[in-house]
């Protein structure tokens, strides 16, 4: 029978399959960060159990961390608690952590890949939802409740339903691919099916437009899948995929044996069936700016905030919603994307912060100065995309320019730091949620590629970044 | 896990779609280490004003409801965020049944794994529901809802209503099978990353 790539992955790791309900997976590959591990932990040791497989489980902590110097000591005293919980488990349990002093420590899906520890054709979980953004490998990776945390670290497995396959082909060829990026993609994509267009499948991103992506914009590609609804989304491996994963850290030592196998085998058969399909055109698609409080409230850059109305097309639960984000983010309608002014940016997060994105961005701000009404800041994904950067002086044209460089971390995309947003502040973030106080109580979120970012940060409002002189 | 019974109460009708984890849990709550104490963080930022005081129009501070156990919503309630700790608030604040016409994916596999009951149903019965000013009674034994005028069935993975029922541990059924993951790691060749 024909199956899709997500079938396959699924097939070979089922343990046990019951009639009907959930099957048994088994995990290849578990990811551990100090916000949603602490309970699993306790739950191991009221129950007298340990980690089943501490060979295949690894830890970094990441949403709790300062960003500011590293030598300076944890201010919040309830981060310092679940940072130190972290390292005692990880101590007590035998568990690989990369510490705050680590070299390697960063967000755990940027890590994950530049550490060679995603591998094509696995099972990937971590107790935190962008675990998708690993899908760009052709790995089934998805996020887990802390309770499933418990689960897998006892027995490395996780009971499923299976998930259904979703088709998004990404048909076309961007004519300007430096302003219109792989975030101004999974952002139509995900205001056309909705944030709940894809609940209870796996998306398998395919065609010209994603094939033509380097490793890092198909990560930013896979990371929002859920925010599209979709548990994982994944993309077949290429040889882009085997080349990015060359010579890493944890690859392993047969690799070329392994790609050979993987060529062969990890992709969707021709006549394999999905469950529903959407396509994009991306001939002319503009660059993407949300204006609401989820990612689906999004619009082009040479558009206008929408009226209610018209976004809503009739259902009232969106109207009611799409009223309300209105007035959360003190936006009217029919005003230009391009005349919001914005107070702060931020380059960072899961989504964008690895090496290329702020090769990009910094291309946008060389020898110009961000705005004197903006607070500009650059958080790197990790300490290797950190010093990457730095070896070839990006941290020298964003410091000149007035952007903080900070260490790395998930920073100001959940605020869970020190890093966020006063009341009322309006930010440029090249994150993936805009939910309602997300970076700060209060505070005002629009979703855009780091290209646009530093546009804004350099204009003091959102810009059209096709239209802006680089140095 | 405590054993799900029948629920007879009033509902809390939550008339929004798109409900997210941040907002049912707000992240300045997450850095707690346990699980319990979270119902007093449930829907913060809309439930209390910049100065901490409950606003006052908000439906989780209406005295009428403070008994409900029964919370009705819109489509895709608890999207984004995977943080477990939107199960525990709704828990610990007293709602044992969450009704709305789609879950987010995350979000409904939590719920089981704390006896928190997730009912799906037709948009037009959850707008109905909504309106119910009566009690009314959620009976999982026999998957259904019974108001003062009619009886609705809902359904239910049996798996999953097993599990609420019997308060079962999930990890120590899955040990059961201890002898089948042993044989699947013999075949296993992924790499360590000691």
């Amino acid at each position: 029978m024909s199956k899709t790539l997500f079938e396959k992955i699924w097939d070979s790791h089922v343990v046990v399959e019951k009639e009907d309900g959930p099957s048994l997976l088994y995990i290849d590959r578990h990811l551990v960060h100090e916000v949603t591990s602490p309970q699993a932990f306790e739950g191991l040791r009221i129950n007298h159990r340990k980690v089943r497989r501490p060979d295949l489980t690894i830890a970094t902590m990441d949403h709790n961390v300062p960003t500011n110097d590293r030598k300076l000591s944890i201010i919040d005293q309830t981060s310092a608690i679940q940072i130190q919980a972290l390292e005692k488990n990880c101590k007590d349990f035998g568990i690989n952590l990369f510490d705050i002093n680590s070299p390697y420590q960063g967000i755990v899906h940027v890590i994950g890949p530049q550490l060679g520890i995603t591998l094509p054709g696995t099972t990937i979980v971590c107790g935190d939802s962008h675990t998708s953004t690993q899908g760009a490998f052709g790995a089934l990776a998805f996020g887990i409740g802390t309770s499933e945390v418990e689960h897998v670290l006892s027995s490395q497995t996780l009971w499923l339903e299976k998930l259904k396959p979703f088709e998004i082909r990404v048909e076309g060829k961007r004519k300007n691919p430096f302003a219109v990026t792989a975030k101004d993609i999974i952002l139509s994509i995900i205001k056309n099916i909705g944030t709940g267009g894809g609940t209870g499948t796996v998306i398998e991103y395919r065609g010209q437009g994603i094939t033509d992506l380097s490793m890092e914009q198909r990560m930013t590609i896979c990371n929002m899948s859920v925010e599209a609804g979709a548990r994982a989304g994944l993309i077949i491996p290429d040889e882009k995929t085997f080349d990015y994963l060359r010579g890493r850290k944890y690859t392993p030592k047969n690799y070329e044996e392994l790609v050979e196998v993987w060529k062969n085998e990890l992709k969707s058969d021709s006549d394999a069936k999905f469950e529903k399909t959407f396509t994009l055109h991306i001939d002319d698609i503009a660059p993407q700016v949300s204006w609401g409080t989820n990612p689906g409230m999004t619009t082009n850059v040479t558009d206008s905030v929408p009226f209610p109305e018209d976004y809503a097309k009739g259902d009232k639960g969106q109207q009611k919603g799409a009223e309300q984000a209105l007035q959360y983010m003190d936006l009217k309608p029919g005003t230009p994307i391009t005349d919001i002014t914005i107070d702060r940016v931020f380059i960072g997060s899961c989504t964008n912060a690895r090496l290329e994105d702020l090769i990009e961005a910094s291309r946008v701000v060389k020898g110009k100065k961000v705005s004197e009404k903006v607070r500009a800041m650059v958080v790197p994904g990790s300490q290797m995309v950190k010093k990457q950067a730095e070896e070839i002086g990006l941290d020298k044209i964003f410091k000149d320019a007035n952007f903080e460089w900070r260490e790395s971390g998930c920073s100001m995309c959940l605020g869970m730091n020190p890093d966020i947003l006063a009341p009322g502040e309006r930010c440029a973030s090249t994150s993936n949620r805009n939910f309602e106080g997300r970076q700060g109580a209060g505070g005002r979120t629009h979703l855009v590629s780091p290209v646009m970012a530093a546009a804004a940060a350099i204009a003091g409002r959102f810009v059209d970044v096709r239209e802006m002189e680089l140095n | 896990m405590d054993l799900f019974k029948k629920i007879k109460s009033i509902v809390t009708p939550f008339d929004m779609i798109n409900v997210d984890t941040d907002q049912i849990v707000p992240k300045q709550f997450l850095k707690l280490v346990q699980k319990t104490g979270f119902g007093k963080f449930l829907f913060y930022n809309w439930r209390y004003d910049k100065n901490e005081k409950p606003v006052s129009d908000f439906i989780l501070n209406d005295r009428k409801y403070q008994n409900s156990q029964i919370f009705i919503t819109g489509e895709n309630f608890g999207c984004g965020s995977s943080r477990e700790h939107a199960v525990w608030a709704l828990q610990d604040f007293g709602f044992g049944v969450i009704i709305a016409p789609s879950f987010a994916d995350i979000f409904y596999s939590n719920c089981f794994k704390n006896g928190l009951l997730p009912i799906k149903l037709d948009s037009q019965i959850v707008a109905k529901l909504m309106k119910s000013t009566s009690e009314i009674e959620v009976d999982l034994e026999n998957q259904t809802i019974k108001t003062e005028s009619e009886t609705i069935s809902f359904e239910i993975d049996p798996y999953k209503k097993k599990i609420l029922l019997e308060g079962l541990d999930d990890i120590a059924l899955t040990f059961q099978y201890e002898d089948k993951i042993a044989d699947f790691e013999k075949k296993s060749t992924v790499p360590s990353v000691l």
